[in-house]
């Protein structure tokens, strides 16, 4: 087989200026949505661990719950792919300007936070998930390398898959180096079978690296401050109903997406 | 499952360069711990350190590249011909068809910890250590990509300690799907102060050398290694070792202890069986994942004692190596298969004084005797398990 067949049935995007897949569809249509609150609410998480949790895991539970509900998924049972370029910068920073301050006054709590398997750690904790969870990074190529991953375990196991792709804004001297400069998120619900929720079907083939597709504004500049919203071109494609699209999946590797809406 | 062949594996850790040196200090008994002199301030802990990192050098073509990690990950790359098996996988099957997986914890942050130390007078990263590739988490596999030369489906797993255990399945999916017809796994994990000051902030590290399933252990004590395996099918190669299974799942319990039940090992355990077609009674050898933490090893040990017969031999290495957290998985999944080779289980060093949780499955001196069957436990903070099973050539279940 040379190519992978799936169907979205759930999405999520969240980011300063977006606070749900509507709002994205709202803003390729030329309107101005009604920005989100300042923090991801993340209402998945239990509210003594939505205090304690990173601003990075808010962001990743947000999307991964819209995309849940959308899908009407019983997340305790689905496998989960949550991929990031960077993971949490700001506890990245804290770590690094500690270590080289006072490297015995590190925090507990910010290291066990530090690992990039912090946010699916607390979404299947949250969920009850003792389904396969996994945390991945590719550097700009994360959604698409995630995309490819999620993909081929709906397809190889025959189960729904949960694909979380978020960065988090940059802080101190990591954020000049990482140049993630603005807060994006994004979840699909990914099911290798159609449902009565899906909303499109996906067609993913390997190809050699030719350019992304391009975008128009604002959604350009999100994708050159965020490597996470490398999403872009597919989301607007499943917002506007169908078409074909060209992501990297790795650095000498590119994925063709061609999407069929459902009938 | 179909299994998978082997055709390739290496392992670099403080016992060695390489396979050799990690079977003889296998057989022989021989600890890689020793003191720790790594960290930028004084740290008392034991620690698995590798000889002559610092004096690696990257070829010329991937000097951005350079950093401990890096060095690390082309030392291993460099031992047992795997660099030339790769090679003659990657002309055979084409570049993009053969896959990159690798499970790392904390790549190169030891470099950006070293930015970090070394400041400009405006408080940003100095002229030489802004090449942004190396200061994330992907950069330990962007930089073995180009070291191979592969162009091929390529991705970081990074889920703490189980990351170079699940990049088989990873490699497994891509193959049964026809994505790739290979896949190089593996990972590498080195020593820094984020590991060492982390672990040492949630006071699981040990004073001495760790002691895994001892009654009296109390602690980790943390270790460095780089290893990687060729995966390919079956008729590639049919007197290869074999990937028989895997099994992969979520705890869902707590970001830093294990379940108590140890319930997603289990199901990682019944996931990896199932797949390979395999009851528990066939199981010949378990590498436990065993770090000498309290509640990992008292967990694990109910379960190796409830679920196997006891003529299943089960260990934990991580008194030879220290826990080398995201290359955990593939250097004793090495082990694993050194086990089917060799006919050899390596005793549980340090535990001398066993738990009284542990069953009689529990190996506690090397022992000889032939091996079909070998799993290998891994798990990670934030509930994360993987479980790998290897077979001899043409065993079947």
């Amino acid at each position: 087989m040379s190519a992978l067949q799936v169907f979205v049935d759930g999405v999520g995007v969240w980011s300063p200026q977006l606070a749900d897949f509507a709002s994205l569809r709202s803003v390729l249509e030329g309107q101005s949505p009604e920005p989100p609150a300042r923090r991801p609410a993340a209402a998945t998480l239990p509210a003594n661990e939505r205090r304690r949790a990173p601003e990075s895991v808010l962001l990743a539970v947000e999307v991964a719950g819209q995309a849940i509900a959308m899908s009407g998924q019983d997340a305790a049972s689905v496998a989960c792919v949550f991929a990031s370029s960077h993971g949490d910068q700001a506890i990245t920073d804290y770590m690094c300007a500690t270590l080289a301050s006072a490297p015995t006054e590190l925090s507990p709590i910010r290291f066990h936070n530090s690992v990039h398997n912090a946010a699916v750690g607390y979404w299947t904790i949250a969920t009850g998930c003792h389904a396969p969870s996994t945390a991945i990074a590719a550097q700009r190529a994360s959604f698409g390398a995630g995309l490819l991953e999620a993909a081929s375990q709906a397809c190889a196991e025959q189960r729904p898959v949960l694909l979380v792709c978020s960065d988090f804004t940059g802080t101190g001297p990591l954020l000049e180096v990482t140049g993630c400069a603005q807060t994006f998120g994004c979840a699909l619900l990914l099911s290798p079978q159609q449902s009565g929720r899906s909303i499109a079907r996906l067609r993913l083939t390997l190809t050699s690296t030719r350019p992304c597709s391009t975008l128009g504004q604002p959604l350009a500049d999100w994708c050159e401050a965020n490597p996470s919203a490398a999403a872009l071109p597919l989301l607007a494609l499943l917002a506007q109903g169908a078409g074909s699209c060209q992501l990297d999946a790795a650095a000498q590797l590119g994925l063709q997406i061609d999407m069929e809406p459902v009938i | 499952m179909t299994p998978l062949a082997i055709t390739a594996h290496t392992a670099t850790s403080a016992l060695g360069n390489g396979l050799t040196a990690q079977l003889t200090a296998l057989q022989s008994a021989r600890s890689g711990l020793r003191p720790n002199d790594i960290s930028s301030v004084p740290l008392a802990c034991w620690i698995g350190r590798v000889d002559g990192v610092e004096a690696v050098q990257l070829p010329a073509d991937l000097q951005d590249w350079d950093c401990r990690n890096n060095r690390l990950a082309w030392l291993g790359l460099n031992q047992d011909g795997f660099l030339q098996r790769v090679e003659a996988a990657r002309a055979r099957y084409g570049a993009n068809r053969v896959a990159l997986l690798l499970g790392t914890s904390t790549a190169s942050i030891g470099a950006t910890e070293e930015a970090y130390r070394a400041l400009d007078a405006d408080g940003g990263f100095s002229d030489d250590r802004l090449y942004a590739p190396l200061h994330a988490p992907h950069s330990l596999t962007a930089f073995v990509a180009a070291a191979l030369q592969l162009e091929g489906p390529c991705l970081t797993v990074s889920t703490a300690c189980s990351s170079s255990a699940k990049v088989f399945a990873n490699a497994e999916r891509l193959i049964r799907l026809g994505l790739v017809d290979a896949a190089v796994v593996g990972g590498v994990d080195s020593l820094c102060d984020s590991v060492l000051f982390g672990f040492n902030a949630l006071e699981l590290i040990s004073d001495e050398p760790c002691r895994p399933f001892d009654a009296a252990r109390n602690g980790i004590s943390i270790g460095e290694a780089a290893g990687f395996a060729l995966l390919e099918r079956a008729e590639a190669a049919p007197d290869a070792l074999q990937l028989l299974g895997y099994g992969e799942a979520s705890d869902a319990h707590h970001m830093s202890t294990p379940h108590p039940q140890g319930l997603g090992a289990e199901l990682a355990l019944n996931d990896a069986l199932a797949r390979a077609g395999l009851d528990a009674g066939q199981v010949d050898y378990i590498n436990l994942h065993g770090t000498a933490s309290q509640k990992n090893d008292e967990v694990e040990a109910a379960l190796v004692t409830r679920a196997f017969p006891a003529r299943t031999r089960a260990s934990s290495t991580k008194g030879y190596t220290g826990h080398t957290l995201g290359a955990a998985g593939i250097i004793e999944a090495t082990m694993a298969m050194q086990a089917i080779e060799h006919g050899l289980i390596p005793g549980n060093l340090g535990g001398d004084t066993p738990d009284p949780l542990c069953g009689a499955q529990f190996s506690w001196q090397n022992e000889h005797q032939r091996v079909d069957v070998a799993l290998s436990n891994s798990f990670g903070f934030g509930g994360n398990n993987a479980c790998l099973a290897f077979a001899r050539a043409g065993f079947v279940a």
